[in-house]
């Protein structure tokens, strides 16, 4: 796939899972960049580390499960998943049992990433 | 420059979405352009023809117009942002029979493929709220 010519996205993500509508408009912008073929790396981070809560049910709130959706990130070949390392250790997320795999990073690692994109779509 | 703007705040709280339309005008001002601003979550309320502003407020709908009018901005509001906050412009409201557009005609309804075409296309994208 010839991507080398288009922008290297990132999508960060900082809203807890059923907090606001941006939590679920985020996952929708990531989900649409991969499906037009958008290079595209996704950040958790802050609070929104509690999207990768295992085990959700929303359905007594009449909301789409979030865990679920984000099940889904592997369909779309968004396979680049990152984790804010120190905001996962103060709200008890484990990574390792995430509804899909995310490699953790420290704030260098967030910086670093952050420095190696063309835009980012930040919510 | 190619700037592309994305509005994730609601025009009747805070200061973000009437900041975009500010920061959109001061650009285009200084020789930049502005391609597309793409409205999401409760920025889609910046394309309502129907609200009502107090007297001695801003109107908050006024300074997009301008940008639509006097400078060819497109302004695309996220059709499931749009939908489900009832935002409709006439094809919506006649699809889902629902009595009237509310959409100001300046205003377009798209899909967040939009936003990811804009993002290719600028040199810069700004966020607004969130």
């Amino acid at each position: 796939m010839a991507t080398a010519d288009r922008p290297r996205l990132l999508v960060v993500i900082r809203h807890t899972p059923y907090g606001s509508g941006l939590a679920r408009a985020s996952l929708d912008a990531a989900l649409a960049a991969a499906a037009f073929d958008q290079p595209i790396q996704v950040l958790f981070m802050g609070d929104g580390v509690l999207q990768l809560v295992p085990g959700q049910d929303s359905s007594a709130i009449g909301l789409r499960n979030i865990a679920r959706l984000l099940g889904s990130f592997p369909l779309y070949d968004i396979e680049h998943v990152y984790i804010d390392e120190e905001a996962a250790g103060r709200l008890g997320v484990d990574p390792s049992k995430a509804p899909l795999p995310t490699r953790t990073l420290n704030a260098a690692g967030i910086h670093a990433l952050m420095d190696s994109c063309d835009h980012l779509l930040s919510f | 420059m190619i700037y592309s703007l994305l509005i994730v705040a609601s025009p009747v709280s805070g200061h973000g979405a009437r900041t975009a339309a500010g920061f959109a005008l001061s650009a285009i001002a200084s020789g930049h352009s502005i391609q597309r601003v793409f409205f999401l979550d409760d920025g889609v309320y910046c394309g309502t023809a129907s609200a009502v502003f107090p007297q001695d407020e801003a109107d908050r709908l006024q300074p997009w117009l301008q940008l639509a009018r006097e400078h060819a901005v497109e302004l695309v509001l996220c059709v499931s942002s749009a939908l489900r906050r009832g935002m409709l412009d006439p094809t919506e409201a006649e699809r889902h029979e629902k009595a009237a557009a509310t959409v100001h005609p300046a205003f377009c309804i798209g899909g967040l493929g939009q936003l990811v075409e804009a993002v290719n296309q600028c040199d810069r994208l700004i966020t607004f709220g969130g």
